[in-house]
């Protein structure tokens, strides 16, 4: 093959950005893992700095190891070997999973310098799988944030509108998708993280169910609420990254049991048959006022076309919808308050010079190596677990979060599925709402609930406003019922094809 | 809860020292700020009626069978490889490669 037809070969694979697409090419020699990788590292070499968009969105690249797991794919294609399902497939992990090899930062100063031994199982799983993975994605830090503006490294840039945010947390994650630097990413939510920067940068983002997915290797923000998720192109690559990555880990006490859905096979149904039948709910609360109106009709637009498709769509009321900001704002600060005491200036990352007593060491550590947000929900966090506050705080949050998740577990007794919006608002500008953190904490109406709950949700793209900025709708699946979520997420993004 | 009387620049100075955060002169009135802005927020939570509800720590105990298949059955107690030691150490900021080294901890 001559090399200005190879060449066209992978600018193909760059411009279809498939799972299917890279593996297929690589399985047929049409290309090699090694061109697709030092392809994708091209293209992050000339876009995400300064000197291109700067966009942003890694905060360290792992190209020693992308490029022997590159050549080991290389290696099993040229014997003829059964390719595994992400084969050569360039995949990104958001900087709150450790990688060994790779620094590890949380998008904070604190970690600054830390190299973690061992990899988290997440990542394990990719690579195992045949992912070649690219380098760290930049966050916000501790993953305390609706917009990647807290990231200590500098925000991370929307590809799709640069004087706008790409959402938060997982920025870098949604970015890197959206730009082309990656084919897949790994993201985690807390409250939204995956999902609203999904919907923001125009990509497919997945919420697991809570258990569904290992968190070891995470950097926990709040225990309860932390996922670990996929981002990608298209519904189905989404779902191939999930069927990688659920299932049983002995080394996360939380990890589920229950054996892992075929998420790939319950999108192979014959398009007329994906999604008949299925009851759909539509909540009420989530449509009320401060609904961006083009959202509202891009959403209102995909229902249509689950009517269409044979869906029963119906009206439901989740009616603590309204508790969910207040309630998680407590779950989420006092968890982190308690999981963020880890770092202090002894076992890893920054430690503060020239303190003469370990108490000041503490203290100034943490003072020199955290942010303003995260500070601000460490004390929020520690003011409603201390003494006096406890019940009135924690207790009656926890509470709260019982009546939310009845909420879903009763409309799930009438209803499949649940679509409704995931952000209230398109991509905003930078600087937009750094200053009020209840505006800010605001963007997170659709996203919290979910998370609060357990539940399994996903963010598709289903289209855009008049300016050109992405819409996503959020599809929410019964706890473990991932493949009904992602069928009615391919009928959505089917609808959308069609126009 | 707590009627929002508001956060007082001292509780703000004692929940910082529970936390191991020295905050700046200039950091103090705008942490008050955002709190009372929050805590503000978060009253609306006074508007439920709670008394008797069970406390939902985490999504399992919620889901009953599925509880019982996560937490009802104790792992083995087996012997399993653990991190390399010399690896952790050598991510601490100062470490005699078996220990943590810390300064002074009794302060007198």
């Amino acid at each position: 093959m001559i090399s200005s037809q190879l060449a066209g070969k992978t600018e193909t694979v760059l411009g279809t950005a498939t799972i299917q697409g890279v593996r297929g090419a690589v399985a047929s020699g049409a290309v090699t893992a090694t061109t697709v990788a030092e392809r994708h590292y091209a293209k992050i070499a000339a876009e995400d700095g300064p000197e291109g968009k700067n966009i942003h969105s890694f905060l360290a690249l792992s190209k020693q190891r992308a490029l022997a797991q590159a050549a080991k794919i290389d290696a099993m294609a040229a014997k003829g070997e059964e390719l595994p399902p992400l084969a050569g497939v360039p995949v990104g992990i958001k900087d709150v999973l450790v990688m060994q090899g790779s620094p590890a930062t949380a998008g904070s100063k604190i970690l600054q310098g830390y190299m973690p031994p061992y990899d988290a199982t997440a990542v394990q799983r990719l690579e195992a799988a045949g992912a070649v993975l690219l380098g760290k994605l930049n966050c916000d830090e501790f993953a305390m944030g609706s917009s990647n503006e807290n990231s200590a490294y500098g925000p991370v840039l929307n590809p799709r509108a640069l004087d706008r945010v790409p959402g938060g947390s997982s920025g870098g994650s949604a970015a890197a998708v959206s730009a082309g630097f990656c084919v897949a990413t790994l993201g985690t939510d807390t409250g939204g993280s995956i999902r609203q920067p999904a919907a923001f940068c125009g990509v497919v983002g997945v919420l697991p169910t809570y258990g569904r997915v290992s968190r070891y290797g995470l950097i926990a923000f709040a225990s309860s609420l932390d996922r670990v998720g996929p981002l990608a192109t298209n519904v189905r690559d989404a779902a191939t990254m999930l069927s990688v990555l659920a299932g049983h880990d002995a080394m996360d006490a939380t990890s589920s049991e229950r054996p892992a859905g075929d998420y790939v096979g319950a999108l192979e149904k014959p398009p007329d048959q994906l999604v008949r039948g299925l009851r759909i709910g539509v909540p009420a609360e989530y449509f009320g006022e401060g609904l961006d109106p083009e959202i509202r009709a891009a959403i209102e637009k995909a229902l249509e076309g689950l009517r269409a498709a044979g869906c029963e769509v119906k009206t439901i009321s989740l009616p603590h919808t309204k508790y969910a900001i207040p309630t998680y704002y407590v779950i989420a600060t006092a968890e982190a308050s308690a999981n963020l005491s880890r770092f202090d200036g002894v076992r890893f990352g920054l430690r503060a010079d020239g303190v003469k007593t370990l108490s000041a060491m503490f203290r100034e550590t943490r003072d020199q190596g955290f942010g303003a947000e995260v500070k601000r929900r460490i004390l929020l966090g520690t003011y409603a677990l201390s003494a006096g506050y406890y019940d009135a705080y924690y207790l009656k949050a926890q509470q709260v979060r019982t009546l939310l998740t009845r909420d879903f577990l009763a409309a799930f007794a009438e209803v499949d599925a649940i679509v409704s919006p995931i952000t209230p608002t398109p991509a905003f500008r930078l600087g937009e709402k750094t200053d009020d953190p209840v505006q800010m904490y605001l963007e997170d109406i659709y996203s919290v609930a979910a998370s609060l709950a357990g539940i399994c949700g996903i963010s598709v793209p289903c289209g855009e406003t008049r300016a050109g900025l992405p819409i996503g709708v959020q599809v929410m699946g019964k706890h473990f019922d991932e493949e009904t979520m992602l069928r009615v997420a391919l009928a959505i993004e089917a609808g959308q094809s069609i126009g | 809860m707590a009627d929002v009387a508001g956060v007082t620049t001292d509780e703000v100075l004692r929940v910082a020292e529970l936390a191991n955060l020295d905050l700046t002169a200039e950091e103090v009135p705008r942490m008050q700020r955002d709190l009372n802005a929050i805590l503000g927020h978060i009253a609306q939570l006074n508007e439920l009626d709670t008394a008797g509800l069970p406390a939902m720590a985490q999504v399992g105990a919620m889901l009953g069978a599925e509880a019982e298949s996560t937490g009802a059955s104790l792992r083995e107690d087996a012997v399993r490889p653990s991190l390399d030691r010399k690896a952790v150490m050598g991510a601490a900021p100062e470490s005699d490669g078996r220990f943590f080294k810390v300064p002074k901890v009794i302060e007198r």
